[in-house]
Formats: C-alpha cells, sequence, structure tokens
C-alpha cells in the first residue's frame, strides 16, 4: 500500500494531536481533517460548518457536525469542552476575530490555528513590483470578491498573541514545497500556531 | 446509492393491534389518572435481528398513524413516511426492523377519547382523562417491551414525532442508541399554542361539537377549520405562491365572499379530507398534550441531556414558520453545553413545516448516513491473541 500523501498543514496539526484528544474544528469544511484525526488520532470530533453541502459531506463520512457560521458557534459550550480547538484557513475569513479567538481559548485548552502569510514573498513581490493586491495559490481571490476579511502575516499574530498574553506553545511554517525554517514570515506561505491562555 | 426505480415499497403490511392494562392493573399516566385496559395500533417493517438490535421507533406527528410505509390491504394510500420507510430507503427495512404506532389520545387504532370506555360501554368523549407527551411515550414503552425490543437503534420523527423523540431521550435515556429529531421544539413558544388553541376553538363552536359527546354527528366543520389553519402554518410564504399564486380554480366559488382561488379549494378539499379519518375530540386531546409539553421540567435544557450516552441528528429547515429554525438551534446549543454527541443541519427548504415529509433526497442522506454510524459497533480494543 503506498502511503498517504497529506497536506502539509495536517500533517502538522496530526504531530499535535495526541491520540483520544476530543477536537472541535471551527470552520471544518467537508470534515477532510477530522476524518484523519477520527482515522489517525482516535480523536473525538465535533466540526462546526456554515455550509449545507458541507454539513452533507461530514455526515456522510461519519461525523458529528453543527450547521453554523463560526461567529456564533461557540456561545453555548462550556470553559475548556475540549482539548483542542482548530481554526485552519479559517480565522482571516471570521467576522469577529477578537472575539471568536477569545472564545477558542475559552472552549478548548489549546488554540490550534492556520492562516495564509500575507507577508509571503511572493505577495510582498507583486505589491511592490506590480503595485496590485497579491493574488497567489494561498491567496486566490481577487480583491473584489475574497471571503477573507483579514489580511496578516505571521509577525503580525505574533504580535497580537504577545498584546493579549497569549502564549504560542507550538509554530509550524510551511512554504510552497516543504517546512520552512528560516525567515519564516518571508518565506513561509502558510504559519501554523498552537496557543493557550495560561492560567 | 439507489436509484428511485430499485427503492421498493415495504409491501402490504397489517396494521396489528397490542392490548395491555386492566381496570385491576391499570395504566397510569402523569397526571396520576388511569386508564382501565389500553390498545395500540402498530405496524412493523422488516425483521428483528436475533439479538434484538437493530429496532427503529419511528414517531408520527399530531394526525398521523400506525401506517408509516407500504399499503395496507385494500387501501391505495401509503403510509405517511412511506418516501422515507422501505428497501434502500433512509430508513432501510431490509437492515432496520422499524415500528410505528398510533399515539395515545388517538383515534386511528390506539385508546383515545373515542374509543369505549370498559367502564361504561360508550365512547370516552371528554370523560378520556388530559394525556401528555410521555404517556404517549410510555405506552409506546409498553410496546416496545413487548416486542422484546432491549435498547433501540433509534427514535425518529418531525414535528409532534420530534417532541416524543426528544422525550425518550429524557425518559429513558439508556434504552436507546440514537435520536433523530426533526422540526421541532423542546417545548411550545407562544405563537405555537395560539395556533392550536384557534383550532381548538373551531372545533369547541361548532354547535355539533356537543361538548364531546357527538357521538355518529361530529363537528365536520369546526374539525375542517382546524385543519385549514394547520395546513397554512405547515406552508410556507413561497411554498404557497409556488403551489398556487393566484390562480382561479375550476370549481368556482364556495361563497359570495369567494374568488374561488386555488388556495381556498385546497384548503376546502384538505378540511373536507381531514374529517373522513380524524376524530375532533382526539384533536384536542393531543393539541393540549403538544401546547403542555416542556422537555426542560423547569430545569435548564442542558442539564436534561447531560451524560447523555445516545447520538442525536437534529434536522430544522429555513422556511419553517411553525417550528422555525431557532428552536432546533436551541437543542443544538443545549447538546453542545451538555457535551452530548449531536449533528444539527438546516435545510435550506422552501417547503415549510412540510419540509420534514417532502425534503426525503435531503432527509435520506442525513438519516442513511447517520444510522451508519449509529449502527456501526463501538471500536473495542482486543488483546492480541497467544
Amino acid at each position: 500500500m503506498t502511503p498517504e500523501i497529506l497536506r502539509p498543514d495536517y500533517q502538522v496539526i496530526l504531530q499535535w494531536i495526541g491520540p483520544g484528544a476530543s477536537v472541535l474544528d471551527l470552520g471544518c469544511g467537508d470534515g477532510e481533517l477530522l476524518e484523519l484525526l477520527v482515522r489517525k488520532r482516535g480523536a473525538r470530533a465535533q466540526g462546526i460548518e456554515i455550509s449545507e453541502q458541507a454539513i452533507f459531506q461530514c455526515v456522510a463520512k461519519g461525523l458529528s457536525v453543527f450547521h453554523e457560521d463560526i461567529d456564533h458557534g461557540l456561545t453555548g459550550y462550556g470553559e475548556r469542552s475540549f482539548d483542542f480547538v482548530i481554526l485552519n484557513q479559517s480565522l482571516q475569513q471570521v467576522k469577529q476575530l477578537d472575539t471568536v479567538l477569545q472564545e477558542a481559548l475559552r472552549v478548548g485548552r489549546q488554540v490550534i490555528v492556520g492562516f495564509p502569510n500575507f507577508a509571503h514573498l511572493r505577495a510582498r513581490s507583486q505589491i511592490f513590483f506590480l503595485g496590485k493586491t497579491p493574488v497567489t495559490p494561498a491567496l486566490p481571490y481577487q480583491w473584489h470578491d475574497t471571503p477573507n476579511l483579514h489580511f496578516l502575516s505571521l509577525v503580525d499574530f505574533v504580535s497580537y498573541c504577545r498584546a493579549r498574553r497569549i502564549s504560542i506553545d507550538r509554530t509550524a511554517w510551511i512554504g510552497r514545497t516543504r517546512r520552512v525554517i528560516l525567515l519564516p514570515n518571508l518565506f513561509a506561505v502558510t504559519g501554523l500556531f498552537l496557543v493557550s491562555m495560561p492560567l | 446509492m439507489l436509484t428511485g426505480k430499485q427503492k421498493k415499497s415495504v409491501g402490504t403490511v397489517p396494521t396489528q393491534f397490542f392490548h395491555f392494562a386492566h381496570p385491576r392493573q391499570p395504566f397510569m399516566l402523569a397526571s396520576g389518572q388511569k386508564l382501565g385496559a389500553v390498545t395500540v395500533a402498530y405496524e412493523t417493517y422488516g425483521t428483528l435481528d436475533e439479538d434484538g438490535s437493530n429496532a427503529i421507533l419511528v414517531l408520527h406527528a399530531l394526525t398521523g398513524d400506525a401506517h408509516a410505509a407500504g399499503y395496507n390491504e385494500g387501501n391505495v394510500q401509503p403510509g405517511w413516511w412511506d418516501a422515507m420507510i422501505g428497501p434502500g430507503k433512509a430508513f432501510d427495512s431490509e437492515k432496520h426492523f422499524i415500528v410505528c404506532s398510533n399515539v395515545l389520545g388517538g383515534c386511528r387504532g390506539t385508546t383515545g377519547p373515542s374509543s369505549i370506555n370498559p367502564a361504561t360501554g360508550r365512547r370516552y368523549d371528554l370523560d378520556f382523562p388530559l394525556i401528555s407527551i410521555s404517556d404517549m411515550v410510555e405506552v409506546q414503552r409498553h410496546l416496545i417491551d413487548h416486542l422484546g425490543i432491549r435498547r433501540l437503534r433509534a427514535v425518529a420523527g418531525g414535528s409532534m414525532g420530534g417532541m416524543q423523540g426528544l422525550e425518550w431521550l429524557a425518559r429513558y435515556p439508556d434504552r436507546l442508541k440514537s435520536a433523530i429529531v426533526i422540526a421541532t421544539a423542546a417545548k411550545h413558544s407562544p405563537q405555537q399554542i395560539a395556533f392550536n388553541e384557534v383550532g381548538r376553538q373551531a372545533i369547541m363552536f361548532d354547535p355539533l361539537w356537543q361538548e364531546g359527546r357527538y357521538d355518529g354527528k361530529p363537528p365536520a366543520k369546526g374539525l375542517a377549520v382546524a385543519r385549514m389553519i394547520g395546513h397554512i402554518t405547515y406552508m410556507s410564504e413561497a411554498s404557497m405562491a409556488e403551489k398556487f399564486g393566484r390562480r382561479i380554480h375550476d370549481a368556482g366559488r364556495r361563497h359570495k365572499f369567494s374568488r374561488g382561488f386555488e388556495v381556498e379549494e385546497y384548503l376546502h378539499h384538505k378540511g373536507s379530507r381531514f374529517v373522513e379519518r380524524f376524530d375532533a375530540n382526539s384533536y384536542l386531546y393531543i393539541t393540549h398534550a403538544m401546547d403542555s409539553y416542556d422537555l426542560s421540567r423547569g430545569k435548564e435544557l442542558h442539564q436534561v441531556f447531560a451524560g447523555l450516552e445516545a447520538q442525536m441528528l437534529l434536522v430544522g429547515f429555513r422556511s419553517d414558520w411553525l417550528y422555525p429554525a431557532a428552536q432546533m438551534r436551541e437543542l443544538a446549543r443545549a447538546c453542545k453545553r451538555a457535551g452530548a454527541d449531536a449533528t444539527f443541519c438546516e435545510i435550506d427548504s422552501t417547503y415549510g413545516h412540510d419540509a420534514f415529509l417532502l425534503e426525503v433526497d435531503e432527509l435520506s442522506h442525513l438519516i442513511r448516513h447517520f444510522l451508519q454510524k449509529v449502527a456501526r459497533e463501538p471500536y473495542e480494543m482486543r488483546s492480541e491473541a497467544p
């Protein structure tokens, strides 16, 4: 059997989540990541997703999922209901980012945040040389037709966490083909952060 | 997935009857009142596994009955959820043993106000005690015991059927693996009570009602008006606009002030068909049970679901204004708070409350996959054989 080739961000998240953990995926889409976590980590998984078609796909995968938007999805959960709350490629699309992140840190012991790095070399050079809002594989939308509401860099998120006393427990930088070590804010296409709120 | 042609009907099915309770060993209602004899009309589809693990109890709404699928001998009318129950359908009768019974207080074979009171030899009429949703569930529990089912794979129902499903969760959480709860509420809102009260008043204002003692000459006009009101609330503005528009019906005007709109004719037709099969007093008793129902019983809703092992599938419909999706969302929120394993989907339907009977493809997809998950044996850790 050929080994399964996983998206690099999924590989990182699988590494970070231990066996049997409870996981809430905010904006879980068709449930690909959650299914992986159930299959490979025996996770107790719950998704929240706004698209009806995506809900149908999650249910077909045997996942439990709530049909709601992320901005309202966390209200109702008690404190530390989950070991992990995941906001992978969805943080930049929520309306009340501050509230959602605070809520995620309340509901989860740890929060995994993954987002496209707006300060990636390719985006920077499009702004600098073309004078245009960047359109890249990680940021594939035109300025007038994008679900993204927030445009942030890895450095932005680090200073955001510092200002709010959010502890950054682990990080992973993903480039176009492999993990990035040097100058992540320039070379990483995607940043992943494992964060928590110190008690 | 099977295509429409491959999906078969369960065929001809008999309605069966189960009797329990006795004047000396009466059935106790939640109110403390007693019934000296109870008959339950029910149907079953499929075969019960040897270990009794594949049973699903389907729960009907206000005016439904035990005839959920297939055909009764000499009757061309398929069961009320025939699109969902049968070989290859959402409730696959080749995999599950499906049971549906008429509710207590009904008039379709199960004991209700139109049944004969063994103490007097006459119809109960208003001597029938007031009943509740939990009494309905208690009667179903007797039936399930009688059928030798220890633990149900699922209970499933929409509207008042959903209320019974919720009551099963609250009352017998360890006797079910899952609950499929569609287009219902933990308790009626004032708006829902208001519509029911207008329906009841229509019946009680009919001079033929006679304080419920109308043996032989029922208050058909009043009951028909109650049904007409019901049908307005079951549809949505969009589904009415699409179905009728302002078209005029061939049958013409029924009275001076009618333009003979198709929507008027539809309501009259539904009303007059309804009185052929439904008892006016049953309508009063059952709507009273629905209005009185409160799953939370004075507690917070999430406390009812605390520690629940049963999995839940909650479905609401965007255009349902009788049981707005917000009421289903409230249930979903209580599940979150309680840490219960639940899925909630709000289907973007234009059918209004009727969607729980009409959105067959979407519901089938959700229910089929949900039941697959529930039926799967829990993963067991096994030590390696030596």
